[in-house]
């Protein structure tokens, strides 16, 4: 562990990449308490605080460093409960689709045959078709709210560690650990969850970070595109989709900072996301 | 070889059948679409006249079967909105898309490309990692806000290129084309240069890994020693040796962009078959939705065949049947 920290010290921007993502995660979780407003109690807005440029002091008597939306709400603070949102939805939808796409992975490497040809050929049939497609039709059917929304994303990204789980349980099963596991009366499937998924991890962790910003990524997207969350819970894609009608008369900062916030959390993990995988790659180990 | 080519097209007609399926249940199934079609005050009369008009009252499987059936003729329905056939709706749109999307991976891959063979050819200079740089945030940005970022730039602070709609189009063959005049193009650089960046930022990483790769091979040792100059080693060598993966990207590629077409013409209001099934989500306008799936399908498994025989046709060991 400590070897794999000096290892990734060496590169800097993934330890500045690091550390943003922790502060972004911290402020997000600390919302409530460093915010000056809570944005979704109607109590606190005042239409006359509506579509103010940043700096402006409101009638909450404390400025609105980022400026207000169009329903008065202090955009700092929209923003931290925007990003609640979002990396919730990243989070359960990445941990979810990690855990069904692995379990299938694993699953067909080990059965083989018939189970093994009609995982992979659904796998390889999904990973052929976008993943906001599927999405899209996914919550148009579904309808709006939390579950629909992980169920789509979930459906959309499985595919991509279902083929990582497949293609380093096939590589790992071969090796003579494995085999030699197998030769003790140890329970088969002990064998696979004890021997094989451990040594299959690395490649999922790596593809879960990514996914967890895609997963981001898409669900912003689909907010944006107004199929996303419901209105009572804006992710930064519906925010950011609320100030494009105001883009045009000029009033940028309504949908410009949450997305800023977006891509330096989508940015950050990526970045992270590719240490980790150079890390882990054996053919780039010195 | 034709056993091979036969056997891959029972496998797509069987993936077709059951993406056709997919959609049709994912679609009716859930929620009624009678409540979409009639107002909720007609009388119980007219309510069902019109679910037993389209067959909405018969079980799941003989809807499917009807549609199916309608469907090998070429009758993909009536949209519920408009109330024309969803066929003809759909191909209306698509050239509004299909422009679009060829001219994304074409700037994809004049600019991608190019940039690329430079990143390869010299990893270590600062510009190469600046175009490097440039392509981790092609990948990781949201085409919907770079889309805002260009119409805010170039729309509102700039006033050079109008921020949506698509330009006067001229007939060409029956079908309106934009490209061809110099209005249109102005209304298609925006949505083109969006919809371009995810292709771009994947054409940089491929070409750039693979020049990387053949910088280091002895065809590129013995056309340096036969004293070419690196110039012409990368025009006739490495980029002809790169092309072959590029060219097999490009064409998967292109499908996908038909899809993320979804997102950059609902931002520049791009008339497109992006546009119609967003639209037709949220008037829940099943046929179409259904309608254009289908298509998109059916796009995809074209697209996914070809490759496939065209990689039979270039590698002998895959025309014996079997996997790869």
């Amino acid at each position: 562990m400590a070897a794999f920290w000096r290892e990734y010290r060496e590169s800097w921007i993934a330890v500045v990449a690091l550390a943003v993502v922790l502060l972004v995660v911290a402020a997000a979780l600390l919302a409530p308490w460093i915010t000056p407003q809570d944005p979704y109690d109607l109590a606190n807005l005042n239409l006359r605080d509506a579509r103010r440029a940043p700096g402006f002091v409101g009638s909450g008597g404390y400025v609105h460093w980022l400026g207000t939306d169009a329903q008065g709400r202090d955009l700092f603070s929209a923003i931290l409960y925007g990003l609640r949102i979002s990396l919730q939805m990243g989070i359960a939808a990445g941990a979810v689709a990690m855990t069904l796409g692995a379990t299938l992975g694993i699953l067909a490497a080990n059965a083989g045959g018939r189970i093994e040809q009609a995982i992979m050929r659904v796998v390889d049939l999904q990973l052929s078709f976008p993943a906001i497609l599927l999405a899209l039709v996914l919550v148009a059917v579904l309808g709006q709210g939390k579950v629909p929304l992980i169920i789509a994303l979930v459906t959309a990204q499985y595919a991509y560690f279902a083929r990582t789980a497949y293609g380093a349980a096939t590589a790992e099963r071969q090796k003579d650990y494995v085999e030699a596991a197998r030769a003790t009366p140890l329970p088969g499937h002990r064998v696979v969850v004890r021997h094989l998924l451990p040594n299959c991890l690395p490649p999922l962790i790596v593809v879960g970070t990514v996914q967890v910003a895609n997963a981001i990524s898409l669900e912003a997207t689909l907010s944006f595109l107004g199929l996303g969350l419901p209105p009572t819970e804006p992710s930064l894609g519906m925010l950011i989709a609320n100030g494009f009608q105001y883009m045009m008369s000029g009033r940028t900062w309504i949908s410009v900072y949450p997305g800023i916030a977006l891509i330096v959390l989508i940015v950050a993990i990526n970045v992270v996301g590719d240490q980790l995988r150079d890390q882990f790659n054996p053919r780039l180990r010195r | 070889m034709l056993g091979y080519v036969i056997q891959r097209l029972i496998q797509a007609s069987l993936v077709m059948l059951a993406m056709s399926a997919l959609v049709f249940v994912g679609v009716y199934a859930i929620g009624n679409p009678i409540d979409v079609l009639i107002s909720p005050d007609a009388t119980q009369d007219i309510r069902a006249a019109t679910i037993r008009h389209y067959g909405l009252d018969l079980p799941l499987w003989q809807q499917y079967l009807a549609f199916l059936g309608r469907l090998v003729q070429g009758d993909l329905g009536r949209s519920f909105v408009l109330n024309i056939p969803v066929l003809e709706l759909v191909l209306s749109r698509l050239p509004a898309t299909l422009e679009l999307a060829l001219a994304s991976v074409l700037i994809g891959a004049f600019i991608g490309i190019p940039l690329g063979i430079y990143a390869g050819y010299k990893p270590d200079s600062p510009v190469s990692k600046g175009i490097m740089a440039a392509s981790v945030l092609g990948f990781s940005v949201p085409t919907f806000w770079v889309g805002l970022i260009l119409i805010l730039t170039f729309a509102v602070n700039l006033d050079w290129l109008p921020a949506g709609q698509r330009g006067p189009t001229v007939e060409v063959l029956g079908v309106g084309w934009s490209f061809l005049t110099l209005e249109g193009l102005q209304f298609l650089a925006l949505p083109a240069l969006n919809l371009s960046l995810f292709k771009l930022a994947m054409m940089i990483r491929l070409s750039r890994a693979g020049t990387r790769e053949v910088m280091l091979s002895d065809t590129v040792k013995f056309a340096r020693a036969a004293g070419l100059s690196e110039f012409t080693i990368l025009r006739r060598h490495v980029l002809r040796l790169i092309s072959i993966p590029l060219v097999t990207v490009f064409g998967l590629e292109f499908g996908s962009t038909l899809a993320f077409a979804v997102v950059t013409e609902t931002i520049f209001s791009w008339p497109g078959v992006g546009k119609l099934i967003i639209d037709s989500i949220t008037s829940l306008d099943r046929p179409v939705m259904v309608g254009y799936l289908v298509l998109v399908a059916f796009l995809f498994v074209t697209i996914n065949l070809v490759v496939d025989l065209t990689y039979a046709l270039l590698d002998p060991r895959l025309r014996r049947g079997g996997r790869v």
